[in-house]
């Protein structure tokens, strides 16, 4: 047998803060997976917040951050679309300007980093998974695992292998939520039309879970639906994959 | 126009606190996008199509200044003639002079984005010449004076009941009791009233889809046919467009025309495609004596060789807007500006300015679905982030935003710091939700607050927690 590869878990600030279960769940699934997993202390974020702010300066700060603390592995796993579209796709864009050796050493982590589902799927082989949870459920794609990573069949691939789960489909859920990072609260009343047109999709569906692969989404799905008043939980599909759905759903209160 | 984009903000909410608009866009936001869907599931080949009409618009660029030498010598050997206008005022001017030099008082008009740009209505009214719309949405928009909120459907914000309020507020003429509840009447009155404007206009003005270098002609594509009255039957035709509209060949039109209709209407082909070539030639069954063309540059060539020269490429279609959840939900007046949507959100800084215009690249969550549906592939999203950098390089966005930024970029590159703060705010915010597990208002995350509840932190950060399991050798 090969030697299980060695996997850098990176993060993502939104669930180091908010939701370290998700990041445990990220663990054991790239575990099934048969890869071992660090979490290399000295990353933070990955700069996605000042790049979109045009803060170019600070983006490559953080980047050249990221690329030290992730050198060496032989892949990087991010349980969200959109940080690891971050540093695929806009690690080499950032850096375009600069050495022909720092760009190469972006480029490099950019080929060896890959969104957490697509990288069980497409990656490892993996085709179903030992969980089990009685429930119904919706898939909501998030924008950047949709479009810039092509994240779509792999996490409906995976959850159609959870025993006791049958999943709907949600109309328009390729539709932006309305978080979009900064958006959100620079512009609430628009992100609120986009997000309460989403928690009225989800509802409609009767499911009584929404999954997602970003947590930012999440969040802000969450944060409407209880806001509305719409009992549907809402959860990262690494933790129903994962079979971690002991832990209360995202915005819910420990029993 | 005057431009009012840097109102976003409260043109949005105006938009947003509007119940009509909302009805009108929420038929646009799924009508649209279906017909382009299924247009595209009947054209296997239309991905290559996009790559070919990228390539056609790159390599014209690249050349440009060859091909609109090209394109004016063979509108002269067509007998027609070529105005260049270095800004609005240059084109304005142009069409004025030619106006008055037939002593034109009646001038049809059909739709074109560039006269909208140049606000050529208003200076022909101040200089006591009428125009008269004949495209049905752009008259509509010029009896209730306002501008267009879309690039291919002007009205698309109103609904019917609006547009009859509207005719009957004009047409004080026809009989007060008539019945306008059905589209079809409106249609109808619309087309007994312009009938005699085609008929009187001494000059009639339209905007080009595209420009054929080889042949020196103009190409426009229309739905009702209103395009072809305005250019033939008046004694002059002005064509007011800009020049990035140009190809090389009548072939690349053909291309283009093929992604153009199925991308802006999920047409097939558009129901009228109309080239023209020059003045009426002797034998010449009908066509204009004249044939002017007004060309303005209005900062696009400014854009080539840098990195927004992509927006060079499009095409108009419109499947941006169609497809750009912040446009279904604010409409196209919110933008402030004659461009909106993605492609305007991109275009309108070059052409107003970032400091009007600096709201619109901002206003956009990056859904990418504008790029993924554009027929020339312009990468919206990124060339929106550019405007961002360029606001951010000459401080323009709001202090206490770039402080927010500086702060935490400060914290992100100091791990040790970073996870300390994680742990304690971490703590902080999980304890102090534990009772509800979300907040219904955080003071320092008002904008989050004011729409949606905050789930609560689950109460440690992963790292520490990770540590802790690291040091007890294995599972949490
Ligand atoms: S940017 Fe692309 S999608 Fe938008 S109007 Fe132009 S060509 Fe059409």
């Amino acid at each position: 047998m090969a030697e299980p590869p060695r996997v850098a878990l990176l993060v993502t600030c939104l669930v180091d803060l908010f939701r370290p279960s998700v990041g445990f769940a990220a663990v054991a699934l790239l575990e099934e997976a048969g890869c071992i997993v660090e979490a290399p202390r000295a990353q933070t974020c990955c700069g996605q917040p000042a790049y979109n702010s045009g803060d170019r300066a600070d983006a490559k700060a953080i980047a050249r951050q990221v690329i030290a603390a992730f050198a060496g592995y032989d892949y990087v796993v991010v349980p969200s679309g959109s940080c690891a579209g971050m540093v695929r796709v806009h690690y080499p864009e950032l850096f375009a300007d600069e050495e022909p050796a720092e760009l190469a050493r972006a480029e490099a982590l950019a080929a060896r980093t890959h969104e957490l589902v697509s990288f069980l799927v497409d990656v490892r082989g993996m085709t179903e998974v030992a969980a089990r949870w009685d429930r119904s459920a919706t898939y909501h794609d998030a924008c950047s695992g949709l479009r810039e990573l092509g994240v779509k069949a792999q996490p409906r691939l995976l959850l159609a292998s959870v025993a006791g789960l049958s999943l709907t489909e949600l109309p328009g859920a390729e539709l932006c939520c309305g978080f979009g990072g900064t958006f959100c609260v620079k512009y609430p009343e628009i992100s609120d039309k986009m997000v309460g047109d989403k928690a009225v999709d989800i509802a409609a569906t009767g499911a009584a879970t929404v999954l997602a692969g970003d947590l930012g989404c999440l969040l802000n799905i969450a944060g409407k639906l209880s806001r509305l008043g719409i009992r549907v939980e809402a959860r990262h599909v690494a933790e129903v994959l994962a079979g971690m759905t002991d832990t209360p759903a995202i915005g819910v209160p420990a029993a | 126009m005057d431009a009012t984009s840097h109102a976003f903000p409260a043109n949005a909410r105006a938009g947003l606190a509007d119940p009509t608009l909302q009805r009108a866009l929420g038929l646009a936001r799924t009508g649209f996008p279906a017909r382009r869907q299924q247009a595209i599931e009947r054209l296997p080949e239309f991905e290559e199509l996009r790559e070919e009409g990228r390539a056609i618009k790159d390599h014209t660029l690249a050349h440009l200044d060859f091909y609109l030498e090209l394109y004016e010598r063979n509108v002269i050997a067509s007998g027609g003639q070529v105005h260049w206008a270095r800004n609005a005022a240059e084109a304005r001017e142009a069409v004025l002079g030619i106006c008055r030099a037939v002593g034109a008082r009646i001038v049809t008009k059909g739709k074109s984005m560039v006269a909208e740009e140049i606000a050529l209505n208003d200076h022909l009214e101040a200089n006591g010449i009428t125009p008269v719309e004949t495209d049905l949405g752009e008259y509509i928009i010029q009896l209730r004076h306002e501008p267009p909120s879309h690039i291919i459907a002007p009205a698309i914000h109103l609904m019917k009941e609006q547009v009859a309020d509207a005719f009957r507020a004009a047409h004080t003429e026809l009989d007060p009791g008539r019945p306008l509840d059905d589209p079809r009447a409106l249609c109808d009155e619309a087309r007994t009233i312009l009938r005699p404007h085609f008929l009187a206009a001494d000059v009639g003005i339209t905007g080009a889809n595209f420009l054929i270098a080889e042949t020196g002609s103009s190409i426009i594509v229309t739905n009702e046919g209103n395009g072809d009255l305005t250019q033939t039957l008046p004694r002059v035709h002005i064509v007011v467009t800009s020049l990035e509209k140009i190809v090389p060949t009548l072939e690349d039109a053909a291309t283009l025309l093929r992604l153009l209709a199925r991308s802006a209407t999920g047409q097939e082909f558009s129901s009228y495609t109309t080239v023209s070539t020059g003045p009426r030639r002797p034998g010449d069954l009908d066509g204009p004596e004249q044939y002017h063309v007004v060309l303005l540059d209005n900062g696009r060539t400014d854009l080539l060789g840098g990195e927004f020269q992509d927006m060079l490429r499009c095409l108009r279609c419109a499947a941006c807007l169609n497809h750009c959840p912040v446009y279904a939900a604010v409409g196209g007046h919110a933008y402030g500006w004659v461009y909106p949507g993605p492609m305007g959100a991109v275009l309108t800084p070059a052409l107003v300015g970032l400091h009007e215009a600096g709201h619109l690249p901002n206003a956009s969550t990056f859904c990418g679905r504008c790029e993924s549906v554009c027929p020339v592939k312009i990468p919206l999203p990124r060339m929106m982030r550019h405007w961002r950098a360029r606001e951010f390089a000459q401080a323009l966005s709001p202090p206490t935003y770039r402080w927010g930024l500086r702060l935490w970029a400060m914290l992100a590159t100091r791990p040790a710091l970073y996870h300390a703060f994680a742990e304690i705010a971490g703590r902080a915010l999980g304890w102090a939700g534990r009772g509800r597990g979300r907040f219904r208002f955080l003071p320092f995350a008002a904008g989050w607050t004011q729409v949606r509840d905050l789930p609560a932190p689950e109460g440690r950060s992963f790292h520490s927690l990770w540590a802790e399991r690291q040091r007890s050798g294995g599972k949490r």
